[in-house]
């Protein structure tokens, strides 16, 4: 008996691990009061870039104050699908990509010209759904980042619009502001401030699915039921600067395929949140843990 | 007075006590520092720790703390392995104690004066005791390889049981010179690029910078820097452990040769890495690194059959079940080895399995990804030559009976249920997406946490018997302080 009882524990512990998690558990529905429409001014001018605090410049221009929202991306896809903008190939949404130029660099890639994985549908974590004809949102993650979009679907989308995906500068100065802040809104974290691994806000389990995406501007100073957030605008008032998803960035760098993200997520430890922390993945990769928002020149 | 002097002779003038005061070192900053980061930071514990003590978190100073903390560890395990060479092998008396000496006060200066700095505010004077601290230590090390010069014809060996050339050159006495010198030649290549990096404190994690195409030759040093160190260190402890064990016969002769040739080969990519030969340092380190791991396993089959031909001495034809017995019958000497080979399924093999699986893998998976596999290999490297020191050191403070299973089999099982599943926890990307991987990320966050965790306090019951040990006027500690390690070599 002495030695069966910890090898039941065990047994049970793996037995639990094996237990598939139920990727359309019901989310809790917040209305956030943030606008995803709603476009921040950038000014031109210095400001501190990186961990290390070298001075940049960048110029003018607009940038989402939050994430792109699945919505907003349904919207994009229903409109691209009709125009012919991008195209069902098979299990997945492609879409036209003009190619990068080839280095030769060790362990570079060559990313051709033609058509690239935008967004799979096979995915159970993807929330986008295609019925043969339209494109529709889960119920619940209208006002979620959209997520499961590769960097071509990312860069896709505001291309249609004629805006662009962030350069690596235009993202931090505008989650920063001018001084040389960690964070979006200071110099410390609270769990109360974003969305991140094991922060305990109301979308996540950490017994079974973990974690989860939080509307976008969740994290602005409003009670949602029980739970208080801190209000974590950046300077210039974008929110999700810092967790919730990585977002992709627009840099395309000589000599490597790989593709930039920003912020951290709601996957990662807490210094993964700080505003000069880069990660990076194959154009190709998606994940429930990343999404993108947009630029415009002024 | 007299009872602290006698303390203070065996703590700080014996090899036994200057090995116990660095585990202690060790285990408070590990027991500390370790509340800071992971599930503790999770549960909230490191936010109780942080204001307790009173430390001084900058964010965007992370990389440094981490550099200086992980600087201060190294720092004890160098001078335990030291500790231990000046014990085993013929030193002349004037360099043991000078090493011994100056590696003490190097290595506690660098750990306390450096987390000082690090965690406790800005004082510059620590900073500066901190650098002095690892100064001491680098020149202990250049002491070191003054002392084990093997074309000292008073080192030379006549016995045919141990690898000699036909002068009487010592080839395990070379093997340890060669480790030695490398060790020191390899310190400059952190040294340096430290100086110029921290100049401006612009500090970096290598395994943030791992994926950028292209890297300064500085960004190189401290990559190479950081591999041959703790290479280094896994291949000196495989010398200890072989002195340890009398190391001998056909297997030794075999495997010293390789030994030296391995770390010289070895060392020679890792330095090319700021040469021109940068395209083909890995290929060199890959050349260097077979013939060393070779002659670890020539050390496993010799000592795992010296262990089961001792254990059935008397049985006229062993079984297999019998073999086994005689095998695991002393986990503190099957201990070490066992973990050398253990370390193939949750380092080497994980190497070579990604290198193999590269456009798979890592052209694939986000650079975070590939952080977790990179920084979970080598702190399961650097944890695995942990283990094998406090299995030694169970031995060298006499451990007997049901204590020394005990010791050495939790030893064993905790810890290589913590880095099994930390190794799954490297790759589990290959079997689980994202979205399903909690309950999964669950169990191996509980797996290693109690293997570690329950680890860490059988290393707390062991020091605090050691401390209560220092209070009685006959305890163990005297017979240890008369006690060279060179006479309890395994015979």
């Amino acid at each position: 008996m002495k030695r069966l009882f910890p090898s039941l524990i065990l047994f049970a512990a793996l037995i639990a691990s094996c237990v598939p998690v139920d990727l359309n558990a019901p989310i809790p529905a917040f209305d956030t009061g943030i606008d995803p429409n709603t476009w921040a001014q950038i000014p031109a001018g210095e400001f501190y870039f990186g961990q290390h605090e070298d001075v940049e410049t960048t110029d003018a221009y607009e940038i989402m104050i939050t994430d792109v929202t699945t919505a907003q991306y349904v919207n994009f896809l229903n409109a691209a699908l009709d125009d012919g903008y991008v195209k069902l190939d098979g299990e997945q949404i492609v879409g036209f990509y003009p190619g990068d130029e080839f280095h030769g660099v060790k362990h570079e890639e060559r990313i051709d010209a033609g058509d690239w994985l935008f967004i799979p549908l096979n995915d159970p974590a993807q929330r986008v759904k295609f019925d043969g004809g339209r494109f529709t949102i889960q119920p619940g993650y209208e006002n979620h980042p959209m997520t499961m979009v590769t960097w071509f679907g990312a860069w896709g989308y505001c291309e249609y619009y004629d805006w662009r995906l962030p350069t690596e500068m235009e993202w931090e100065k505008a989650g920063r502001g001018i001084d040389a802040r960690p964070f979006p809104w200071g110099d410390e974290i609270a769990r109360e401030n974003a969305n991140f691994y094991s922060s305990r806000d109301p979308f996540e389990d950490m017994n079974s699915f973990g974690s989860r995406t939080s509307p976008v501007g969740f994290y602005n100073g409003k009670k949602y039921g029980d739970y208080q957030t801190l209000n974590s605008a950046s300077p210039y008032g974008l929110y999700d600067m810092a967790g919730n998803v990585w977002q992709w960035m627009g840099d395309v760098y000589e000599g490597m395929h790989y593709r930039f993200m920003r912020g951290g997520s709601k996957d990662t430890y807490d210094m993964d949140l700080r505003l000069w922390v880069r990660n990076n993945a194959t154009p190709t990769y998606y994940s429930p843990g990343v999404g993108f928002r947009c630029v415009r020149d002024k | 007075m007299q009872f602290i002097k006698t303390r203070f002779n065996y703590l700080f003038n014996s090899t036994k006590g200057l090995i116990l005061v660095a585990i202690a070192m060790v285990a408070v900053v590990t027991a500390v520092w370790g509340m800071l980061s992971g599930p503790m930071a999770e549960l909230g514990v490191r936010d109780v720790v942080i204001k307790a003590l009173g430390m001084k978190i900058v964010q965007s100073e992370r990389e440094g703390r981490i550099i200086i903390l992980y600087h201060s560890i190294a720092m004890a395990i160098v001078a335990i392995e030291t500790y231990m060479i000046t014990g085993l092998l013929k030193i002349k008396p004037f360099f043991k104690t000078a090493i011994n000496a100056i590696i003490t006060v190097g290595y506690i200066v660098t750990m306390v004066f450096g987390m000082g700095f690090a965690y406790f505010g800005h004082n510059w004077a620590f900073h500066g005791l901190y650098i002095f601290g690892l100064s001491l230590v680098f020149f202990a090390g250049v002491m070191l390889c003054i002392a084990l010069y093997p074309w000292n014809p008073e080192y030379y060996v006549t016995d045919k049981a141990y690898a000699h050339t036909k002068s009487g050159l010592d080839l395990e006495r070379t093997a340890f010179f060669a480790t030695a010198v490398t060790t020191v030649i390899s310190a400059l290549f952190g040294a340096v690029p430290g100086s110029f990096f921290g100049n401006g404190f612009e500090v970096f994690l290598a395994e943030n910078i791992i994926r950028y195409p292209e890297k300064t030759t500085m960004e190189y040093s401290v990559i190479g820097h950081l591999h041959i160190m703790l290479a280094l260190i896994c291949i000196m402890i495989t010398l200890i452990i072989g002195r340890w064990l009398n190391f001998k016969g056909g297997w030794h002769k075999a495997a010293m040769p390789l030994m030296i040739l391995g770390t010289i080969v070895l060392n020679l990519g890792v330095w090319g890495v700021v040469t021109p030969l940068e395209p083909i340092a890995h290929m060199i380190i890959y050349v260097g690194a077979t013939p060393s791991m070779l002659a670890a396993l020539f050390l496993l089959i010799w000592s795992w059959g010296k262990l089961i031909r001792e254990g059935t001495t008397g049985i006229a034809k062993p079984t297999f079940g019998q073999k086994l017995r005689a095998l695991l019958r002393d986990p503190l000497r099957f201990g070490p080895t066992w973990q050398m080979l253990f370390m193939n399924f949750t380092t080497s093999g994980i190497g070579i399995f990604m290198a193999v699986k590269l456009d798979e893998i890592f052209r694939v998976w986000p650079a975070r990804e590939e952080r977790i596999e990179l920084t979970g290999h080598w702190h399961v490297l650097s944890a695995i030559v942990a283990t094998i020191i406090l299995m030694y050191y169970g031995d060298m403070i006499g451990l007997k009976g049901r204590v020394r299973q005990w010791y050495g089999w939790l030893i064993i099982v905790l810890s290589d249920i913590a880095f099994g599943a930390v190794t799954v926890f490297e790759m589990k990307r290959l079997f689980i997406t994202e979205a399903e991987q909690q309950p999964l990320v669950n169990l191996l966050m509980y797996l290693i946490d109690f293997g570690l965790g329950t680890l860490l306090v059988i290393l707390a019951v062991v020091m605090a018997w050691r401390l209560i040990d220092l209070f009685k006027n006959k305890g163990r500690w005297t017979e240890e302080q008369t006690h060279e390690l060179a006479q309890e070599v395994n015979q």
